[in-house]
């Protein structure tokens, strides 16, 4: 490893590097070995990063002007976005922001599953990144309440409401959640504080998930273990920071059109209303990222078992890595695996749809045949396919398809010819 | 060799055409979270302040709240006004002519923001060496005219934008 012998140049640099090794960190983030087949499924960890970094810049500057009281909250958001100045653009970014990076996340998280990057070396990368999902979608949640409108308020009453359903202590827990006796003014302040938290929180496990991910160093499309550095690999910079640099650019295009365009779009009109504990709005749905786990939690007719339903939903992805038997990584090379996995897209993007309409008719029922996919996909397919699949050969290296001239890898080896 | 090291390339001209985008951009972004800081549109529709001075008698003075902060409008008695002419230029640390800081032909109303320019306290009235104001914080003096004598002060206190809108009414700002 390179990095470990690094020296700076300059006595000073040196001097400082003996006592704080900055610049050594910074040599590794540098010279970083890479694989050099990284495609653009990869570049969505550096716009996360500029997503988290948007939403606490943008948020640190809202909260210089938002008043968390429950008879201020919603005329204070009025004020920002028609008194203060560039008020709209920086409100505007950080609600569409958050919208951003769940798409961000959800490209990340789905790269992740069709590559193979949650399985060994890197599950405690997955988990951390796990974590990291479950605080996004905890900020988001209680950063949707702080405007203090219809949807917030309605939204806040049955998030918490979830809680209820824990048997013996759920009524104690979501009057404790409350801080009073409905979701009020107690609720609203403690909603500011966390929401202010988290995005620390998430930064930390940020700088965990990237080191954790330096240890074994990235997946590759093809999935395999390759030697760093070798020529298999290029150095982080600059080959994969002006990758990353266009493809945030083209990211930021898109944000901006959202931001300049359309920035309502993806909001609710009801929350422009001002809270009203004694009207809830006919039709209350979740923001879109969360909708998958709103239909999984409608699609059961009891309140417990929607509740256990929902966060299993979530928390079996905890496991991923042990449920997953196979021993190839990349889809790719995963015949039967691949056509499961697009299945898996399509009927949480599906779910998602019947999450944000009624629940009745054919959507209830497409919501109970989604869900229950969902499941078996992880808790059937996952280790069954894994073992049964006849995988294609998988390449010695990254380079050698490449030399070889051909796509088939002339030296390929099947699997089951290494164990 | 010479010659092509003074060559511009395709690639420099890249490089330095998209840093200075880059840069643009960057600028339009910070701007605004830089601008927010600024008094907002609610911060300057109060910017300005009519006070209605029909009830103030000679050698008395009121207080009000201009932009957050205290405007003394005293209405000078003709001694007052004849004390703050008769002081020499020379006499003055940040020399002013009493003349200078009043409206032509309303010389009895001093309007002056009430703020020591020391350090930003709020100077006592009809106190200290001069007949004038006194501030508490650091001992600086001032005269009728609400001219620096004394202290630490560097100048004189400010005398804002005013306007008399009719015989009974000022208008700051």
């Amino acid at each position: 490893m390179s990095e470990h012998q690094y020296v700076p140049k300059s006595k000073a640099g040196k001097w400082f590097n003996d006592r704080l090794p900055l610049l050594t960190l910074g040599a590794h983030l540098t010279d970083y070995p890479t694989p050099k087949n990284l495609n653009y499924w990869w570049t969505f960890g550096g716009i996360l990063t500029f997503c988290l970094i948007t939403q606490i810049v943008t948020g640190i500057v809202l909260a210089m002007h938002y008043v968390a009281h429950a008879d201020l909250a919603f005329a204070s958001v009025e004020h920002i976005m028609r008194d203060v100045n560039y008020g709209w653009l920086i409100r505007y970014i950080h609600s569409n922001g958050a919208s951003m990076f769940f798409l961000a996340v959800y490209i990340h998280i789905f790269r992740s599953l069709f590559y193979g990057s949650y399985k060994s070396p890197r599950e405690v990368i997955w988990i951390i990144g796990l974590m990291i999902y479950l605080l996004m979608m905890a900020a988001a949640f209680m950063g949707y309440v702080l405007p203090w409108g219809q949807m917030s308020f309605w939204g806040a009453t049955v998030i918490t409401n979830l809680f209820s359903a824990i048997p013996l202590v759920g009524d104690s827990i979501t009057t404790w959640l409350w801080g009073a006796y409905s979701v009020d003014n107690p609720t609203l302040n403690r909603f500011f504080s966390l929401h202010y938290l988290i995005p620390f929180l998430i930064l930390g496990l940020v700088v965990l998930h990237i080191w954790a991910l330096h240890v074994p160093g990235n997946n590759n499309p093809v999935g395999i273990d390759i030697k760093k550095p070798s020529k298999d690999t290029v150095p982080f910079h600059p080959y994969i920071t002006i990758k990353d640099a266009f493809a945030l650019l083209v990211f930021m295009i898109i944000f901006a059109g959202f931001v300049f365009f359309t920035p309502n779009v993806l909001g609710h009109s009801d929350n422009y209303i001002p809270a009203n504990p004694l009207v809830t709005p006919a039709h209350i749905v979740p923001e879109w990222y969360l909708l998958p786990f709103y239909a999984i939690l409608r699609s059961v007719p009891d309140k417990l078992g929607g509740v256990i339903l929902m966060f299993s939903a979530i928390f079996i992805l905890f496991v991923l890595p042990w449920l997953d038997t196979s021993k190839v990584r990349s889809a790719v090379f995963r015949p039967i695996y691949r056509q499961f996995f697009w299945i898996l897209v399509i009927d949480v993007l599906m779910l998602g749809y019947v999450g944000a309409m009624p629940a009745e008719g054919i959507y209830l029922v497409l919501a109970r045949v989604g869900t229950i996919y969902y499941f078996l996909h992880f808790i059937v397919v996952m280790p069954v396919v894994g073992y049964l699949e006849k995988t294609d050969p998988i390449p010695m290296s990254i380079s050698e398809p490449v030399l070889t001239g051909g796509a088939e890898p002339s030296l390929a080896r099947k699997v089951n010819d290494k164990v | 060799m010479s010659k092509e090291e003074k060559k511009v390339n395709r690639r420099d001209f890249l490089f330095t055409a998209s840093y200075t985008l880059g840069a643009v951009g960057l600028g339009a972004v910070i701007w605004p979270m830089i601008d927010q800081m600024n008094p907002d549109k609610a911060q300057k529709a109060l910017a300005t302040t009519e006070v209605d001075i029909s009830n103030i008698e000679p050698g008395n003075s009121v207080t009000v709240l201009w932009r957050g902060k205290p405007v003394f409008l005293k209405r000078r008695t003709p001694e007052e006004i004849a004390e703050a002419r008769a002081v020499k230029l020379d006499d003055l640390p940040d020399p002013q002519k009493d003349e200078d800081r009043v409206k032509e032909g309303k010389d009895e109303w001093l309007v002056m923001l009430g703020v020591c320019t020391h350090l930003g306290c709020v100077p006592l009235k009809d106190k200290g060496d001069f007949n004038g104001w006194f501030c508490p914080c650091h001992g600086s003096h001032y005269d009728v005219s609400g001219r620096i004598r004394k202290g630490p002060a560097p100048t004189n206190m400010e005398i804002p934008k005013f306007e008399f809108v009719d015989s009974n009414t000022i208008k700051i700002g």
